[in-house]
């Protein structure tokens, strides 16, 4: 057995997209020499997809906007589910967050007075996004980047190693948390591009993975989207809440099939763009749910006339939040009112100059244009659902990102909690950072407070490696790529948009079947970057997670935003008081309800009574 | 509707390696990352790509299609006849590791070398002002993600590997380009460019322009004006002579 | 560490050759004749209706045509068999020579550094514009001051010749001066210098709209390098023709 390479560090970063970036930062900066571990090459992640923007309520465009609007807007997105404390953690500190960037180095559209210009966005009463064109997540992560490089040479002034506090390790995949005791203890891994294993011992682990994307057939998410982080918390230990919920984004690309389920940013909606099924019917008006009633207009003049007047109009019912957009295409399509390759037309063309299309819709027009051959300046898009955003994750505390696991952290996508049901857009890249520099800073206080340092045993480290290497032993067991497959279909068929009680059951006996046979998985060739195996040792991830998701599914007997139940159409307020929690058991997970904690009554005084009927119980209510 | 296409992709690593023939199905309105995977799925599980985002917007996919750079993720099948063998190297300019995978650690040492943003010490963050017009000209240059081909392709250091050391390459020239023009930065980059990052090296020929998948007018409007600033403090004689007689005391 | 072994130099399969040799061709055919025309010292100015050749202007030494001398002759006959046009053409080869695009073009065309995008050069060594003699390329800006005043000095040219009338020789050397200003405008020291050094445009909204316009023009630096440059030999052409009697003006007016 070869040498095992051996790192030791104050604090472990897993995942380089915006929330594991802005973690390391602020660890850094605590004092903690710190290291970031992710798949892709630094600067890759998947926080580059996001076009829309920052949510923050800097007030720049209205200046009637502010933090408590913001909690409102998330509270309500999120149908009151919402970690209320996180809610408001998040809409307090976005804006410090945003401007933060800007001594990064960022450069958001400006404003005509120079403040950062923001756009309007589904579920945000004002305009709120901080932006740069459609491109803002590609902003955010180089920002970032750039930050830890400046840091990196503030250490090589000093020390004369760029590398002495803050190191990022890249391509690289962490298999198992280790622990000493009840505490963590560091990370087990391998490099993808040798195979060779590497254990880090570390006090604290910042989870920072993103989300699952992976375990669903038509997703926006890149492979790195596997559920890693939740899984690795499970694992050790730790508790998963909201899995239930899964944001499928109303639009992403149908056509050509090899790039199905890509994003089409909400921007190009909060701009101008229009839905339309194939009579050629702004069919959103009639979707306008009940709650939503006072806030969309119910008609095109009035929804027109929003976007040059947003003090006198109510908004168009294009920008409702995610789940009912999402919930509306899907069910045009099932009336057969869907466009040719199964979505329903977006169109901006008709709606916006083309020059301006092309000045505020970069990206957009680019993606159209090289991976469909469609002119969005001249055609319209056709698009529909594709999962995009998963709002369950660690359970962790609001104010540090501790997990209940003692040295385990984790902050953005794979934590749960802050969105409750259902995210509005824009509020991901501001929770990324929020909460990420939240993580940073508690894991850094946690390791500053500890008095003994954990201690890797060995036996913890060979069974690791026993495992990761498992599917080199085995023989004439089956190709992770099938399984991968049925996977992602069945996801996508049985637990998707709208859910049975039936349809999850089987769901469940097939992912049953499938963790069977994922004990026989077989990879052919060497460690050195082998696709088949990475995607072995993922799977476990997957399966893991998607179980979790299945069983809260089908424990959650009402319908909220991104759980939309056929057989139990509506919500119900005695289901808002209940969270339902996932831990590891067996060879599987388990899932229980648990109470939310009452909002606190100041914050509860920010909303209408009548508007508070909606969501909670008569008893919440006296 | 579907077809099966020629391809020849070329396999090994740093001791030694070739080209192999494959011949896979190809279907509509895919691209040459879809064949790719579909290589690895059903013929060689264990061929090497980096990929990501599969949209053109991480600028993980580069290689070279056809003896061209480009991300594999945006060239559609379609832009090739059916009978054509379509051949896809890794990027020669960088050391190979696997197959289509190469070490790109060259960059990320030239990243390091740019000095950071240096914004004026006395504003507080939230008090930044700035006009569109001015951010503009950074933000194009910001664009970028990072694909690397415009360093793959220039010949600079693609056909000598000798100038690696002294040569950043186009795109952090451009980087440096950037924050010389970034409304708030208080540093002076313009020796530095031409002493440090090798600005001299660049010959103007417009590779790197040519294949960046984000169209980023680097050398019209990052590598030229960084050359015209060089050019105001070393070479100019009207600057000299105005400098000379209203020198600032 | 090595790179990835591929032996061919290029595996490009479109006719990538193709433009760097049209370029030279091109290149070529337009030196001969400009240096045949240089040295031909003769039918340059058409006294009859005062054209005089871009070629030609300014004719400063003692052996021009008194007439064609509009800014006088300062210097003395020119020994051996140099030509007036040599006073001038050191600036006029120096700004295109020095020329950001013309750079590209004959680099890629003449030197073969590189032939095309992804083609390996021939050349073991490479210092590119760092070291003597190419870091003269840096004095683009002295050639482009000068080059404007020899521009103005044509402008001034066309307009002269209107003092007989109009034919087709003054429509074209009116084209000439326009191209030739256009290609002049669009030069990137020109964007540089109009607004390009500056951090805040937002400060100087003239400057600002002048570099917008520039950097329109710029755009089409290529397509006017080589128009303006066609149109010159066409224009000196034209002149010569009509000067040695070869065809006459076709007149409009007069
Ligand atoms: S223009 Fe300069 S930097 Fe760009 S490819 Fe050519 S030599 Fe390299
Ligand atoms: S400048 Fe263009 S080619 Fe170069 S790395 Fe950036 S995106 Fe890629
Ligand atoms: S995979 Fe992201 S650019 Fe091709
Ligand atoms: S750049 Fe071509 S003339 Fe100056």
């Amino acid at each position: 057995m070869p040498e095992l390479e051996r790192h030791s560090f104050d604090v472990l970063v897993i995942g380089a997209g915006g929330a594991g970036l802005r973690a390391a930062i602020e660890a850094r900066e605590h004092g903690m020499r710190t290291a970031v571990l992710c798949k892709s090459l630094f600067g890759k992640a998947h926080t580059v997809m996001a076009e829309g923007g920052i949510a923050a309520a800097m007030g720049n465009v209205n200046s009637s906007d502010n933090w408590q609007v913001h909690f409102r807007d998330t509270m309500r997105g999120g149908k009151f589910l919402n970690n209320w404390r996180m809610a408001e953690l998040h809409a307090q500190e976005a804006p410090q967050r945003v401007w933060e960037l800007e001594t990064y180095g960022a450069l958001f559209d400006r404003t005509k007075d120079g403040r950062i210009s923001q756009r309007n966005f589904g579920g945000h009463e004002y305009p709120r996004l901080a932006h740069v064109g459609d491109r803002t997540g590609l902003e955010l992560i180089r920002t970032l980047q750039q930050k830890i490089v400046s840091l990196q040479q503030e250490d090589h002034k000093e020390f004369g190693d760029y590398e002495e506090r803050l190191r990022v390790f890249q391509e690289f995949t962490v298999t198992d948390l280790v622990k000493d005791g009840d505490r963590i203890a560091g990370a087990f891994g391998y490099w993808r591009e040798s195979g060779r294993f590497v254990l880090f011992e570390a006090p604290a682990v910042i989870l920072a993975t993103g989300g699952i994307g992976k375990s669903f057939k038509v997703t926006s998410n890149s492979w790195e989207y596997t559920g890693d982080g939740h899984a690795l918390a499970l694992r050790a230990g730790a508790s998963l809440i909201n899995m239930e919920f899964i944001q499928f984004h109303p639009t992403g690309m149908v056509w050509p099939p090899s790039v199905k389920g890509i994003l089409v940013t909400e921007s190009v909606r909060g701009d101008g763009g229009v839905l339309r099924n194939s009579d050629g019917k702004r069919f959103m008006f009639d979707y306008i749910p009940e709650v939503f009633k006072d806030k969309y207009a119910d008609n095109e003049e009035e929804a027109d006339r929003w976007y040059t007047d947003q003090a006198n109009n109510r908004r168009p019912p294009e920008l409702l939040p995610r789940d009912e957009v999402a919930r509306a295409i899907n069910s045009e399509v099932k009336a057969g009112r869907g466009s040719p390759h199964g979505g329903v037309f977006l169109d901006v063309s008709t709606r916006l100059p083309a020059e301006e299309i092309r000045r505020r819709l970069p990206s957009m027009h680019h993606q159209f244009k090289e991976l469909a051959d469609v002119d969005i300046t001249a055609q319209p898009m056709e698009v529909g659902p594709t999962c995009h955003y998963v709002m369950g994750g660690v359970e962790v505390d609001p104010d540090t990102g501790s997990s209940s696991v003692a040295g385990l952290y984790a902050a953005g996508e794979v934590s749960g909690g802050m969105h409750g049901s259902n995210r509005l857009g824009g509020n991901s890249l501001s929770d990324l950072l929020v909460f990420g520099r939240r993580a940073g800073a508690g894991a850094a206080e946690y390791v500053r407070a500890m008095t003994d340092r954990p201690v890797v045993s060995e036996e913890s480290v060979t069974e690791a490696r026993a495992t990761a290497l498992k599917p080199f032993q085995q023989e004439g067991g089956e190709n992770p790529y099938t399984l991968h497959m049925e996977l992602q279909q069945s996801m996508n068929d049985l637990v998707g948009i709208i859910r049975r009680a039936g349809e999850m059951e089987e769901a469940l006996q097939r992912l049953e079947k499938l963790k069977e046979r994922a004990q026989s998985l077989t990879v052919e060739g060497h460690q050195q970057f082998n696709p088949g195996w990475h995607l072995a040792l993922d799977l476990r991830n997957m399966l893991l997670v998607s179980e979790c998701v299945a069983k809260a599914a089908l424990l959650r007997t009402e319908s909220r935003g991104g759980h939309t139940r056929d057989d139990y159409p509506s919500m119900d307020a005695e289901w808002r008081r209940k969270l339902l929690v996932c831990t590891a058991s067996g060879d599987g997970v388990a899932v229980e309800e648990k109470p939310q904690i009452p909002i606190r009554s100041d914050l509860l005084d920010l909303f209408d009574r009548t508007e508070l009927e909606k969501y909670l119980t008569a008893e919440e209510l006296s | 509707m579907s077809y099966q296409g020629k391809f020849r992709v070329w396999r090994g690593d740093d001791s030694g390696g070739a080209l192999e023939d494959f011949t896979v199905e190809v279907n509509e309105g895919e691209v040459v990352l879809d064949i790719i995977h579909r290589l690895q799925a059903t013929q060689a599980p264990d061929l090497a790509v980096r990929w990501n985002c599969k949209a053109g917007k991480c600028g993980s996919c580069s290689a070279e299609i056809n003896g061209r750079p480009r991300l594999m993720c945006m060239t559609r099948m379609s832009v090739f006849e059916e009978s054509e063998t379509i051949t896809v190297t890794p990027m020669r300019t960088f050391p190979i590791i696997r197959d289509l995978v190469t070490d790109v650690s060259f960059n990320y040492t030239k990243a390091r070398e740019v000095p950071s943003f240096a914004p004026p010490k006395d504003l507080a963050p939230g008090e930044y002002r700035m006009q569109q017009v001015d951010v503009e000209r950074s933000q194009e240059f910001r664009k970028c993600i990072e694909c690397f081909l415009c360093q793959n392709t220039c010949h600079v250091v693609r056909d000598h590997e000798e100038n690696k050391e002294a040569f950043s390459g186009p795109r952090f020239l451009m980087r440096v380009a950037e924050l010389e023009m970034h409304p708030l930065d208080t540093a002076d980059r313009v020796d530095q460019a031409q002493d440090e990052h090798g600005l001299g090296y660049c010959n103007i020929t417009k590779c790197c322009s040519e294949v960046c998948p984000e169209h980023i007018h680097i050398t019209d409007n990052a590598l030229i004006p960084m050359k015209e600033r060089v050019a105001d403090r070393k070479y100019d004689p009207v600057v000299w002579l105005g400098n000379k007689l209203f020198r600032r005391s | 560490m090595a790179r990835a072994e591929i032996a061919a130099r290029t595996l490009r399969t479109d006719r990538w050759w193709l433009p760097p040799l049209t370029t030279f061709v091109g290149l070529l055919l337009i030196s001969i004749y400009a240096a045949f025309r240089t040295f031909q010292g003769d039918f340059y100015w058409v006294d009859q209706y005062h054209y005089l050749t871009p070629m030609y202007s300014p004719c400063l030494s003692e052996e021009c045509l008194p007439a064609a001398s509009h800014f006088g002759q300062p210097l003395p006959a020119l020994p051996g068999f140099l030509t007036p046009p040599v006073v001038i053409i050191p600036f006029l080869l120096g700004f295109r020579i020095t020329c950001y695009y013309y750079r590209k073009a004959y680099y890629r065309a003449a030197w073969a550094s590189p032939p095309a995008c992804a083609v390996a050069e021939p050349h073991s060594k490479y210092t590119g514009e760092t070291r003597f003699p190419l870091i003269a390329q840096n004095l683009h800006r002295y050639f482009f001051y000068a080059a404007s005043i020899l521009l103005l000095i044509n402008i001034y040219d066309a307009i002269v010749a209107f003092g007989t009338g109009v034919g087709l020789g003054n429509i074209i050397l009116l084209v000439n001066v326009g191209l030739l200003a256009a290609y002049t405008l669009s030069c990137h020291s020109c964007r540089h210098i109009a607004g390009g050094r500056l951090k805040h445009f937002s400060k100087h909204p003239v400057r600002y709209w002048m570099w917008t316009q520039i950097s329109k023009l710029n755009n089409r630096h290529m397509l006017l390098a080589w128009t303006s440059l066609i149109f010159v030999c066409l224009t000196d052409l034209y002149v010569a023709l009509v000067a040695s009697g070869t065809i006459s003006d076709l007149r409009f007016i007069n």
